[in-house]
């Protein structure tokens, strides 16, 4: 894919990352984790890559009929985003144990992951919570306190060290703290301080107030916008009055502080390197400016924040471009700029199918008229089926797409490698479900044809009988009638003595059996019964008829016997079947004296057969004739 | 039954077995094996439940089990017995047959002894060499029987390089699995639906017995013998037909009964409580069948969320007629006094149910959607 040097925040060529084991067990889906390899898709995914596999969701939403409620889908939006943090975590972790050498691969793999949560957050804020002006702006800081998270260790260390309001890093933790609205924390911080330096406990104690009275929405709180505008007003006021008096004068540290809390915009970009990103100048901008804002009045102080932030240095990077598009609810654009960026189909397509259940994406008619969620999902199904082992799971999301997904299905289907009847079975076991006829019939043939060139002639009557493939059930019989001519005995004969109910698939094969119970008779010395089904095998024209010689000739050993065992009428019938078969003989395309020697076998056995039926008709019509008589 | 685990361990499961205890061990299972299939590289792992005690770095518990070693497999692994304590026999599909032996010292797994081409369309010889998968594996130390889709049938001992017998083309059809009946008896099942007896003490190359059904001929994928009573036999369709036979009493099967939706996978009877028989299919249900002829009172522990309770009768299809002094709950001819109790163990229905095995009051399961199941409270 296209490679973007810069900030590794999204890298778009993916990565190479060795397997590894994930286990963890999640509540509503079944989760998977496992390898991608080198998919066929254009520019994608050269290489492996780890990615998650979400199954029941999709499942879950489509059963709840009607109403959806908002919370189930903040539910499911959250599964999905504990599922990519769990896989961030795992990463790390085994990445860490395994294999250091790779530390480079796995902290872009994480990086990846983080800006894939990262985004699916922001979309999760304003697409699917849909949060108003006031709850907004407290989500957008829970969104960059979670992404933003250096301050924890900053914090550590500087709590963990002696004199904390005496280390390096003192006043950026405090800073930081108030960057992210954590005023309580920051006032903390100061009494430290106040504690160390009696000279300055007045004035941090009076920073400390107006940290404790800046106002702001709570969860609990009834008080309407409009209420805290006007309390917000004051208070941004009050801080006015202290900056105009040059209470802080003392204390630069101080002072840069209250021009923070009051949204001076300079104050805030003097502190780049701890904002570290334009998204968070953001929303402290907003916290101190406009903590009221309106949804759709961001993308205004997004866009300005995203030129001040970079100043003309650099240009935007991939993930700054989607960003700035969520903010502008062009939820299109998030989408097409995801799939350009992020070379893993499994994000836009979860993201896509989500947003679609929110009744979000207006039919986005692509030129072969399917909407834009179902195209992603089957680009991410197929991609599932070139993997060795996740083709099950791109069957079910096939099923979750209402216009392509069978005919999608049918073709994936039947290219996946069978190296086993097992995995066979499962295969056509899903065909069948979905009443995939067509293509049962097609793997089983293939099955059977290679079940034949293996010479396992009763597994490929299995698959002829699974298929209901009257065809090749026929094919197979010929096989054994072919073998049986060339050997003079049967093969196989488990296989065609318990042929069953079976039989009955093709008339080849009732033949076969029928002709192999003929055999059995005459071995248990049932002749007259062998005698009648033999004839019965040519007069009911089921016998085919390149096989009428061979019958015949096994008639012989019948006509030849001390007792008569064909009668009158069946004598005439055996004649009549001789004559049918000579006066309609084919011709070879054999050389004149090959022809003649085949010539002088076929005349002697027609002869020979013709000696013994009218021998046998002579002593069957006396031996009617006096039994008649007496 | 309670506190059935799961674990999700990306690869897809395709056997399971737990390691046997020693005879007369008190114990109860610790140790399992499983066999992976249908991944670029799949793997046969060692996995321990023993108890732990303290959280461990997943945040798992007591129940939960651990890897303690694996090893590379080539090809799918179709069957999988342990040998002895240590030694793990795999089938594969690629046709080869291998021992491999567990180190318990350094948790490691090695290659004891392997049978490539134990199985084969075309034999080695030819230039047109094809294998064949190898469809089932049994143990009876120090003999091992494999079976193929190649119709083969091998007889090995352990440490002899060579097969110690070999019947090729036993069958026309592929050989689903095998089982020992007494010693020198085995039984296999194959994809024409029938049962073939096989004597080793005789020479030739033809069964001694053939059994079937007399419907369709449905392949059957699954036996196992009734621990205590080598003439009974369990057997599993592709139609999830459940089959009871008594290989004494003509060729028909005893009982049939209709259970899964989709192939049964694994039959097996629990080794010290034979009233109990468990079976697991494609349609990704495990099920508990309970012919135990106790109180009907007991159904009411059954009926506890996520779980579904039948009853069902037998059906029969000949009036065998038992002679014996100790008449198998599964053999019996009264419908109306033996009810079979089923139930549902695994928690929702997911992708298939390959493989399942049960010693003691713990069960083990794999399945297709890449999960291990494990329980310990088989009875509570």
């Amino acid at each position: 894919g296209k490679e973007l040097d810069g900030e590794p925040t999204v890298t778009v060529r993916a990565v190479n990352s060795r397997k590894n084991q994930m286990c963890f067990d999640w509540g509503p889906g079944r989760l998977l984790v496992s390898n991608e390899p080198p998919s066929n898709k254009k520019e994608m995914c050269s290489c492996p890559f780890i990615y998650i596999i979400r199954k029941d969701v999709d499942r879950i939403d489509e059963r709840l009929t009607g109403k959806i409620q908002k919370s189930q889908l903040v539910r499911v939006s959250k599964n999905y985003r504990s599922v990519i943090r769990a896989c961030m975590e795992e990463c790390t972790s085994v990445f860490a144990a395994k294999d250091p050498a790779n530390g480079r691969q796995f902290s872009s793999q994480v990086s990846i992951l983080s800006a894939m949560e990262l985004i699916w957050n922001l979309c999760e804020i304003l697409f699917i919570e849909v949060a108003p002006a006031g709850p907004l702006l407290l989500h957008l800081l829970d969104w960059v306190r979670l992404h933003v998270c250096e301050v924890d260790s900053l914090s550590a260390d500087v709590l963990g060290s002696e004199n904390p309001s005496k280390h390096d890093s003192f006043w950026n933790l405090v800073t930081i703290l108030v960057l992210q609205g954590r005023l309580d924390e920051a006032r903390q911080m100061l009494s430290k301080e106040a504690d160390a330096s009696p000279a300055s406990a007045g004035i941090c104690r009076i920073m400390g107030d107006l940290m404790r009275t800046m106002p702001i929405l709570s969860p609990g709180n009834t008080q309407t916008l409009t209420e805290l505008e006007l309390k917000w007003q004051h208070w941004h006021e009050e801080c006015e009055r202290y900056l105009q008096d040059s209470t802080f004068a003392t204390s630069p540290h101080l002072e840069s502080l209250l021009k923070i809390m009051l949204g001076d915009e300079a104050a805030l970009l003097e502190q780049k390197e701890l904002l570290s990103n334009w998204y968070h100048f953001l929303v402290t901008r907003l916290l101190y400016s406009n903590p009221t804002v309106k949804p759709i009045d961001l993308h205004y102080y997004a866009q300005s924040s995203l030129d001040l932030f970079l100043g003309g240095e650099s240009s935007p990077e991939p993930l700054d471009n989607i960003l700035l598009a969520a903010f502008e609810f062009d939820i299109h654009q998030v989408i097409k700029e995801c799939s350009i960026a992020l070379s893993n189909w499994w994000f836009v397509a979860h993201l896509t199918d989500l947003l679609d259940h929110c009744k979000l994406l207006q039919s986005h008619n692509l030129y072969f008229g399917s909407n834009m969620r179902e195209f992603l999902l089957l680009e991410y199904a197929s991609g599932l089926f070139a993997h060795p082992s996740l083709w099950q799971l791109g069957v079910d999301y096939f099923d979750y797409c209402p216009e392509l997904g069978r005919v999608s299905l049918e073709l994936h289907i039947e290219r996946i490698p069978l190296n086993t009847e097992q995995k066979a079975l499962k295969v056509l076991r899903v065909c069948e479900q979905r009443q995939m006829t067509e293509q049962v019939r097609s793997i089983c043939k293939i099955l059977a044809m290679k079940a034949v060139r293996n010479n396992r002639l009763g597994s490929a009557l299995s698959w002829s009988i699974r298929a209901k493939d009257a065809a090749f059930a026929t094919l197979v019989s010929d096989r054994f009638l072919r073998d049986y001519c060339e050997r003079g005995c049967f093969s196989d004969l488990d296989l065609i003595d318990n042929l069953g109910p079976a039989m009955m698939l093709s008339d080849r094969l009732t033949f076969l059996g029928k002709y192999r119970e003929f055999h059995r008779m005459y071995g248990e010395k049932r002749f007259a019964d062998a005698a009648s089904l033999l004839l019965s095998l040519m007069t009911s024209r089921i016998a085919p008829r390149s096989f009428w010689m061979t019958l015949l000739t096994d008639a012989l050993p019948l006509l030849e016997q001390k007792q008569v065992i064909f009668s009158a009428e069946q004598t005439y019938e055996l004649m009549r079947c001789l004559e049918d078969l000579t006066s309609r003989r084919p011709v070879h395309g054999e050389s004149d004296t090959e022809q003649l020697q085949d010539d002088d076998i076929e005349t002697t056995k027609v002869e020979m057969l013709r000696l013994s039926l009218a021998r046998n008709l002579a002593r069957a019509i006396i031996r009617e004739g006096s039994l008649e008589g007496s | 039954m309670e506190e059935i685990y799961a674990k999700f361990v990306s690869q897809k499961i395709s056997k399971t077995r737990w390691r046997p205890l020693p005879p007369g061990s008190l114990q109860t299972a610790e140790t399992f094996a499983t066999g992976s299939w249908d991944n670029e590289e799949n793997y046969i792992s060692l996995w321990s439940i023993g108890d732990f005690g303290n959280l461990d770095s997943d945040g798992g518990f007591e129940g939960d089990h651990q890897l303690l070693c694996d090893i590379r497999h080539h090809g799918d692994v179709m069957d999988l017995q342990f040998f002895d304590q240590e030694r793990i026999v795999a089938a594969s599909s690629t046709g080869c047959v291998t021992v491999f032996l567990h180190h318990p010292n350094n948790q490691t797994l090695s290659v004891n002894q392997q049978w490539t081409t134990a199985h084969y369309h075309t034999g080695p010889g030819s230039p047109s060499y094809s294998s064949a998968p190898c469809t089932g594996v049994v143990c009876n130390n120090p003999e091992i029987v494999t079976v193929g889709e190649d119709g083969r049938i091998n007889l090995f001992r352990a440490d002899h390089k060579e097969a110690v017998r070999t019947i090729d083309n036993a069958d026309s059809s592929t050989l689903h699995a095998v089982t020992f009946l007494r010693t020198p008896e085995i039984l296999t099942v194959n994809s024409i639906g029938q049962l073939k007896i096989w004597d080793f003490r005789q020479q030739g190359n033809e069964p001694s017995q053939i059994l079937s059904l007399t419907g369709d001929r449905v392949p059957l994928h699954c036996v196992d013998r009734h621990p205590n009573q080598q003439h009974v036999v369990a057997t599993g369709g592709q139609d999830g037909m459940l089959s009871i036979w008594d290989v004494r009493q003509g060729t028909m099967p005893v009982s049939l009964l209709k259970a899964h939706e989709a192939e049964m996978w694994e039959v097996h009877f629990h080794p010290s409580n034979p009233e109990h028989l468990f079976t697991c299919s494609e349609d990704g249900s495990l099920w508990h069948w309970d012919a135990s002829t106790d109180v009907p009172e007991k159904s009411s522990l059954f009926h506890q969320g996520g779980r579904s309770s039948t009853f069902l009768s037998h059906s029969i299809s000949n009036q065998a007629n038992v002679h014996q002094s100790v008449i198998s709950s599964w053999l019996s001819t009264d419908p109306a006094k033996d009810r079979i109790e089923i139930t549902s163990l695994l928690p929702s229905r997911s992708l298939s149910v390959n493989s399942l095995d049960v010693l003691g009051p713990c069960l083990v399961c794999g399945t297709d959607a890449e999960a291990i199941y494990v329980t310990r409270h088989l009875f509570s």
